[in-house]
């Protein structure tokens, strides 16, 4: 077991090796640089400041300079931020995007699985008819029309919560963007659940589990949640991610500053450092996360450790 | 099945923990503080004054820190840290007395020898400084005692006391610098010597700063914390003025102005800047180099009021000069058709058009190249059809990331015609007629003109303020005849403002110091 975990660890090395040097050619490739802008600096100020951050140097050199900081844990100074490093840039983006994200799946989860499931016990009447339309309209608007009609609705208009994020204060700045997150996540839900509970209602231990007198409640309870979630939990996995990797525009739109906002400014302004950081820290998070899901089934599965 | 459905349980209640957590760390701040809460359209990337390059950065430092001289609000200089100064009768030498009474937020006093520390920084290529050659008409700096320092240029330099007002000449503390290293600019550290101190600064998001007591102005500063809140979307910005979360805008929303102006016109306010919008020719490739008069027809061709009209309509002027107008001492020279209705130019661009071998069989193949943006996007296409109607080609747009434009344009090899802009540093004519002198890197276009040169090196020269003035006028005369670009509009400031909010004062700089303004008590 510990020699199957240890194999695992040491062939993630290569895949993060393999990560860190492409998304590094691929930054450097893209034209332009950090310090470009309309505002053309004389050509000494230029050198100036390109071999402050060794951006003079010759690509491989410059790769092998990032990677003996890497080996230290250190990623490096933002180029854009000046005075953060991308260390403290991620440390304090990342908890908000998971904060948010985490709070949205779980707010998803809730109403998906309830209205789906009230939905496929209702199946064919009014009940069913308006949630699964509303599911299909969570599911067709997009965040960038849904996140502005909330903040006017909301926040200018009946002013109930803050539109934006800072300087808002306790709790109230966090309904808003979780609200926006989870709406597409809770109508994709709800339609799972109900597809699946109804598959799962008709099959004949639960027509048993009836015939013996069970109430809906405890029938729902005891024997079809289970198998009906199913396709639920298999989504979950492409939901978290996306949700760990931040919402960019929620972020955006309500001025969050998490990860996924440093992630696009980061390309858009060239800052080599925090890309490459950004993309190191979810690479490793991935693997990481792919690592103990397979380190499960092993313990699970006898099969998976003798291959 | 049992364990996932435990798991899932688990994980609903580590989010709710989660959630709740999050929810405690709230900051709120005491309600007896007048707190005035203003947008900024892009994270300062750095306030180490030596670092920033940006606007933004420059209109915090501009509340953090302060120079020899400063702005009033409506935009006319004042004194500064400097009480008052004396200037030799050659210009070359300035004598600054520094207030007896100026301090550092840490109560140390402010003295003649921390600007002549901050200026070696500002230059020293270690610094790795953006603006390190701000100062490049100073030859010495010194500090004759503590509180007197004297300035000696090398040529006489109208606009000094302007530059003397940029966050890039401002004293730094240095054993603070001594003692933080890289590290000095962040809240609780930073030490400034401006009417607030940084306080808090959470990346991408917020920069608080509070009432610095030991400001020798202190007690005539109304606001005691001003939040910047970091906000690049136009549209969000402004609902968060809409609901009530801003006192002030940095911008207004293109889209919905004419609403806007309907709703809010009492709250708008809207002034001429120091920037130009403009299009660059490529004037080191064909079809541009050496075709001044294909140039000018392109230019003529182009109906800037019917732009500043419909497409940009923020009251927005059309420019026919380089040298935007409001600038002190100056009045800009216009282009020589600024006179003649738009059909009459048509006419004469039409001519130019085909004087340079160009017409309906041969018609002018031309790339067009601006950088992301609603905006852009618009001119980029009005200019198009406007070209077509009047010149009858069809030019190509080519829509660029802006780093990639910015790549391009200095490269020189693909551009043809590109989309720029410049704003102005300071509040004279050098600022905008010295990026196309033909050593300038800033002269995107490639624009090589002796005559030009001369003139401009004629009025530096220059004691007499009228006699440089005209130097420079002559100046913009020649370059404009030789349409090195297209200037396009001369951008205005657009700001939301509270009516609350008392001591705004519109000025061509677009500076607005947090000091300056109170808050007046609900009725």
């Amino acid at each position: 077991m510990l020699r199957y975990a240890l194999l695992r660890v040491l062939g993630a090395i290569p895949t993060l090796l393999l990560v860190i040097v492409l998304a590094f050619l691929m930054v450097h490739a893209a034209p332009g640089g950090p310090f470009d802008d309309e505002r053309v600096l004389p050509a000494d100020v230029a050198a100036n400041i390109e071999a402050a951050y060794h951006l003079d140097e010759a690509l491989p050199a410059q790769f092998a300079r990032y990677m003996s900081g890497l080996l230290r844990g250190d990623l490096g100074p933002s180029y854009r931020y000046r005075d953060h490093t991308v260390s403290e840039l991620i440390g304090a983006g990342f908890p908000l995007s998971l904060q948010i994200g985490v709070l949205a799946v779980a707010l998803a989860l809730m109403l998906g699985i309830t209205s789906g499931t009230a939905a496929a016990l209702r199946q064919g009447t009014m009940l069913d008819r308006v949630v699964m339309s509303l599911a299909m309209t969570g599911i067709s608007i997009p965040v960038f029309v849904v996140a502005p009609v909330l903040v006017l609705l909301l926040a200018v208009k009946l002013q109930w919560l803050p539109a934006g994020w800072s300087g808002a204060t306790g709790a109230a700045k966090f309904v808003l963007p979780v609200i926006t997150l989870a709406l597409p996540q809770i109508a994709y839900i709800a339609r799972l659940t109900r597809a699946s509970m109804i598959d799962v209602l008709g099959q004949d231990f639960i027509r048993t589990a009836r015939a013996q007198g069970l109430g809906t409640g405890a029938l729902i309870r005891v024997h079809a949640l289970k198998p009906a979630m199913l396709p639920v939990l298999s989504y979950l996995g492409p939901a978290i991610a996306a949700v760990l990797t931040g919402s960019v525009v929620v972020e955006e739109v309500f001025g969050i500053p998490g990860l996924g906002q440093f992630f696009v400014r980061g390309a858009l302004n060239r800052d080599y450092t925090l890309v490459l950081g950004i993309v190191i820290f979810y690479a490793t998070l991935i693997i990481a996360l792919n690592l103990i899901v397979d380190l499960l089934y092993s313990v699970l599965d006898p099969r998976v450790r003798r291959r | 099945m049992l364990r996932s459905m435990k798991c899932i349980r688990n994980l609903l209640l580590l989010f709710v923990l989660l959630g709740i957590n999050a929810c405690g760390s709230s900051d709120d701040a005491s309600p007896s503080l007048t707190v005035l809460n203003r947008g900024i359209n892009a994270e300062p990337e750095s306030l180490d004054a030596h670092k920033a390059k940006s606007l933004q950065a420059a209109d915090v430092l501009r509340d953090v820190g302060e120079g020899l001289v400063s702005f009033t609000a409506s935009g006319e200089l004042t004194a500064g840290a400097a009480k008052s100064w004396e200037v030799s009768d050659d210009l070359l030498t300035y004598t600054f007395h520094i207030r007896p009474d100026a301090k550092w937020s840490n109560g140390d006093k402010l003295t003649a020898e921390h600007f002549v520390f901050a200026v070696k920084r500002l230059v020293d290529p270690a610094t790795a400084a953006f603006y390190a050659q701000f100062l490049e008409d100073v030859s010495e700096l010194r500090a004759i005692d503590d509180h007197t320092l004297q300035i000696v240029l090398a040529r006489p330099t109208p606009y000094l006391l302007s530059l003397l007002t940029h966050p890039a000449t401002f004293p730094m503390h240095p054993g603070e610098i001594e003692k933080h290293g890289e590290a000095f600019a962040r809240p609780g550290i930073l030490v400034t010597n401006g009417a607030y101190r940084l306080t808090g600064w959470i990346p991408g998001s917020l920069l608080t700063l509070s009432r610095n007591d030991h400001y020798w102005n202190n007690r005539n500063t109304a606001i005691d914390e001003v939040r910047y809140h970091v906000l690049s979307q136009e549209t969000t910005e402004y609902s968060r003025y809409r609901a009530g979360e801003l006192d002030i805008t940095s911008t207004v929303p293109t889209d919905n102005f004419a609403q806007v102006k309907k709703d809010l016109g009492d709250q708008l306010r809207v002034a001429p800047v120091l920037n130009i919008y403009y299009y660059g020719y490529n004037l080191t490739k064909p079809p541009f180099k050496d075709h001044p008069a294909l140039r000018q027809a392109l230019s003529m061709a182009i109906d800037r009021e019917l732009l500043v009209e419909k497409v940009t309509g923020r009251g927005e002027t059309p420019a026919y000069s380089w040298v935007p107008p409001g600038v002190d001492n100056y009045e800009p020279t216009l282009l020589s058709y600024a006179e003649l209705t738009q059909e009459e130019r048509n006419q004469l661009a039409r001519t130019l058009y085909a004087e340079a071998g160009y017409g309906a069989e041969n018609p002018l193949q031309l790339e067009l190249r601006y950088n992301t943006g609603d905006t852009h996007r618009k001119i980029a296409l009005a200019i198009q059809s406007m070209w077509r109607d009047v010149l009858g080609f069809e030019v190509v747009l080519i829509n660029e990331e802006f780093q990639v434009l910015l790549a391009n344009v200095r490269d020189r090899e693909v551009t043809q015609v590109f989309r720029s802009s410049w704003t102005g540093d300071y509040n004279d004519a050098h600022t905008f007629l010295s990026i196309l002198q033909s050593q300038n890197a800033a002269n995107v276009p490639g624009y090589a003109s002796d005559e030009y040169d001369a003139l401009l090196k004629r009025a530096a020269e220059q004691i007499d303020l009228q006699r440089r003035r005209l130097y420079m006028e002559e100046a913009e005369r020649v370059m404009l005849a030789d349409h090195p670009a297209i200037p396009i509009y001369f951008y205005v400031s657009k700001h939301l403002v509270k009516p609350n909010v008392a001591g705004w004062g519109d000025n061509v700089l677009d500076y607005h110091y947090s000091q300056h303004l109170s808050i007046k008590a609900a009725e």
